[in-house]
């Protein structure tokens, strides 16, 4: 048998643009997502917050909400244990306070009652008595030496001696003499830039419904983008075995990294233990901004060196990240990314992440390479203005490729960087003409993606249709994209295949829907898969022939004697040997378990054209292109879809959206009202170009492609709107009275 | 002998050295023998790690193999949304 891979000639289903399996239960309402879920004896939950940034609980009294009739539970931290692993300690203290509520909205109890309206009344009836501290929410402020103290003892050994009592981790990359590097520059422009906390804005909030039986088996059907990681999280802080918890991830309403973690599901496992009935929790939009993950905010100095015909000589980045209440390593993965496009001799990062008062930062879509990218393109793009440098060509001149030892260690294999700066040199957005207060702006972007655990089971049905088992909950079309791989595979249509998202119980682990893993890793072991159907397959019509298996191959959904010599027998086709299956050794199945590698890198050029209009400071994006090296693009509708959903992110990131704290502390505009994501008014058509330069870490050359597309939007918006008003902006968002702002300083 | 390049805030830990030579054939011996040689990478190591190898990056994947000739470099552990 030749597994060879396909190479992209071969392709026959991947490349096409079949219809979305989930698309008519999307459109008429009858997919399931978390809210959804109900049983007999359900009770509401509902979750009482924290009025305090920053507050001592000195006691909580729950007796007279206990004492309400329909009420059947109150719990708080010391329902729980106090788990010994920190992080998931962090994540249960993040759930219920323990001792101090940390920042606006943390979570101090919740009440399970008969309906909403009981529930509403019984959460009005918990005292709970707090000493207000001081608290800081800003990042720079957190990071002095006299800033009230988020958690005491934070700090891991990375922390120079000296820092700040809030800051908890501090990360260096680089090589190279920078200072050599410097002394070699024609111009060198060093500037500050300072980014809000955005959130992800998905439209489906929280929600989970728990189901704890006396004989301590429980379910919990949730919407997050990984059942695994529930299940792993919510038994270590139930204190249960694994297999006692089995969790069904509910359709999807977005979750672009938000929902990598856990919010109410332990609550609602604990309510229902203790209540002995089904619990179900539902958060509301403000809850979801008070409480679930925005991004870090950012402080960030940049310096960079440029010859006076475009080289750059040396970088170096200072990033300071608050990631709220807890510890994160978010920062390290900014300071790797900062200058990753770059083909550069000297280079520095520094990162530092600090405590504040804010709600436990979660992932969002390439965490932390957004803001840190954003002030390093934002200098770049600086530099060729001064110089009179086209900024496509400089780029160009200096962008990373196959042999470059990147800024943050590994020397690069194949990668798409200088490919997709060629296509937007060629494109004609890059040379339409532009009129009065607009500009155009342009931006590298960069995400590393990685594969990780994953398991995939296939069946091949007696009646010669397919059936894909899978674990990852399906965000952003990947039960079409896993469909087709084992179409291509197999060499059946895709109509044959239906792929199903399944629960804990019922396949091996897998790692989190992040990382832009899934089409790349889920694909990698469907592939897998069905090769070791194939291998059954192939053996059985050796048995029917009387020849050896190794004399059969598989081509075009068929077994075949491998040639003259292997005998003269007539293809037997899937459905064909499917159909006696019985006869030839019972069901046939393939599978295939790894954590997989190789994710191989991404790199995307955007470009964008605006309009800033002088009178209000308001932008209107005009144009937009991305162009992104997608590997091979499985299903380029999904591929275009995740480019353009990046890029309005992102567009939004830049523009308008910001947790906005007053000096109480308080979260400001916990609402889509106040916290203004674009809409589609808001927005031009987002154009896309695909780079397919297969990643050869993949049978199908497959990259991830998630991530990557947030990353250049904020850079390509700030150096539009500082080209369109002739003023340099250094802070987002750009929103209108900021640029106005702008543009009155300039006179 | 493999050659292993640390990230920056690392060599604090591990006597200034920009580079650590050990003797290992796979991730989880890199690992182990990093620790035996400067026991202050203990914290991050347990913590997670990703090791790029020849420019591929693999998190936690023990077995996965390390030649004298490859250009192996310690990195933090990746985490995406």
């Amino acid at each position: 048998m030749n597994f060879q891979s396909k190479t992209k000639a071969d392709f026959k289903v991947v490349g096409t643009r079949v219809p979305r399996p989930d698309g008519v239960d999307k459109v008429t309402g009858r997919a399931l997502y978390g809210a959804d879920f109900s049983v007999p004896g359900m009770q509401v939950g509902l979750i009482l917050r924290s009025p305090h940034a920053h507050a001592i609980i000195n006691s909580i009294d729950a007796s007279d909400a206990l004492a309400l009739p329909g009420v059947k539970a109150v719990v708080t931290s010391s329902d729980l244990g106090v788990p010994e692993d920190e992080g998931l300690r962090d994540v249960q203290d993040n759930c219920l306070a323990r001792g101090k509520v940390l920042y606006d909205g943390h979570a101090v109890a919740a009440v399970a009652a008969k309906d909403m309206a009981t529930a509403k009344a019984a959460l009005k009836l918990i005292k709970v008595d707090y000493t207000p501290l001081p608290h800081v929410t800003d990042v720079d402020a957190a990071m002095k030496p006299d800033a009230p103290v988020v958690q005491e003892a934070r700090a891991d050994e990375s922390v120079p001696e000296g820092s700040g009592p809030n800051v908890t981790h501090y990360c260096e990359f680089g090589h190279g003499d920078l200072e050599a590097g410097f002394a070699r520059a024609d111009k060198i422009i060093e500037r500050s830039f300072k980014t809000a906390a955005t959130h992800q804005g998905y439209i489906e909030p929280h929600a989970c419904l728990a189901s704890y039986g006396t004989d301590g088996k429980a379910d919990l059907w949730c919407c997050t983008q990984g059942q695994f990681m529930v299940r792993d999280l919510c038994a270590g802080i139930m204190g249960m075995e694994g297999s006692q918890l089995r969790v069904t991830a509910s359709e999807i309403g977005g979750g672009f990294g938000g929902k990598t973690t856990v919010f109410i599901e332990p609550v609602a496992l604990a309510l229902s233990r203790k209540s002995g009935r089904p619990v179900k929790i539902v958060m509301s939009r403000v809850d979801v901004f008070r409480a679930t993950g925005p991004t870090v905010s950012s402080s960030m100095d940049v310096r960079i060196g440029m010859t006076r015909d475009g080289r750059i000589t040396a970088g170096e980045a200072k990033l300071r990240y608050q990631g709220g209440a807890f510890p994160c390593g978010t920062v390290d993965m900014g300071a790797q990314a900062a200058f990753a496009a770059y083909d550069m001799e000297a280079v520095r990062t520094q990162g530092w992440n600090t405590l504040t008062n804010r709600p436990k930062e979660a992932a969002y879509r390439a965490p932390g390479a957004p803001m840190a990218i954003y002030a390093v393109e934002s200098v770049v793009d600086e530099l060729c203005q001064q110089l009179d440098l086209d900024p496509l060509d400089v780029r160009l001149k200096n962008a990373a490729d196959a042999g470059t030892k990147s800024s943050y260690g590994p020397t690069f294999d194949q990668i798409g960087l200088m490919a997709t700066l060629e296509a937007a040199k060629a494109h004609d957005h890059y040379h339409a003409p532009l009129g009065e207060n607009q500009g155009r702006g342009l931006s590298c972007g960069f995400w590393f993606n990685f594969g990780g655990n994953t398991s995939v089971s296939m069946i091949i049905n007696s009646d010669g249709t397919v059936g894909v088992t899978e674990g990852n909950p399906d965000i952003g079309g990947s039960r079409a994209s896993i469909s087709m791989m084992a179409a291509e595979e197999l060499g059946i249509p895709y109509d044959k295949v239906r792929t199903v998202i399944t629960d804990t119980n019922s396949i091996g682990h897998n790692d989190v829907t992040d990382g832009s893993r899934v089409t790349f890793a889920v694909g990698l072991a469907t592939i897998k898969a069905a090769r070791d159907a194939i291998r059954v397959m192939c053996g059985r019509v050796a048995k029917i022939w009387g020849i050896d298996p190794d004399a059969v191959i598989w081509e075009d959904g068929a077994a075949k004697p491998s040639g003259p010599n292997a005998g003269n027998f007539e293809p037997m086709t899937l459905a064909e040997i499917a159909a006696i299956s019985s006869e030839t050794g019972g069901p046939i199945a393939g599978h295939h378990e790894v954590n997989a590698e190789g994710a191989g890198v991404s790199f995307g050029v955007h470009l964008a054209d605006v309009e800033v209009d002088p009178e209000t400071g308001a932008t209107q994006v005009l144009r937009y292109t991305v162009f992104q090296d997608a590997g091979k693009a499985v299903h380029p509708d999904y591929v275009e879809g995740q480019m353009q959903g990046g890029a309005a992110q992102g567009i939004g990131w830049a523009l308008n959206e910001e947790y906005i704290y007053g000096e109480d502390g308080l979260l400001q505009n916990a609402g889509f009202l106040d916290y203004r994501i674009p809409v589609a008014s808001d927005l031009p058509n987002i154009d896309t170009v695909i780079l397919e330069i297969p990643n050869p870490g993949h049978p199908y050359g497959v990259r991830g492609v998630g991530e990557t597309p947030i990353v250049p939007p904020l850079a390509a918006l700030s150096n539009a709107v500082s080209r369109a008003i002739g003023v340099r902006l250094h802070e987002l968002p750009m929103s209108p009275p900021k640029i106005l702002k702008a543009i009155t300083a300039k006179g | 002998m493999v050659t292993v390049k640390l990230w920056g805030s690392l060599r604090d830990h591990a006597g200034g050295c920009e580079v650590v030579e050990v003797e290992a054939s796979n991730f989880k011996e890199l690992l182990d023998a990093l620790v035996v040689k400067h026991p202050g990478l203990k914290p991050q190591i347990d913590r997670g790690v990703s090791l790029a190898v020849d420019g591929l990056v693999y998190r936690n994947s023990w077995f996965t193999e390390v030649k004298p000739d490859s250009e192996v470099v310690l990195m933090p552990y990746m985490k995406g949304g």
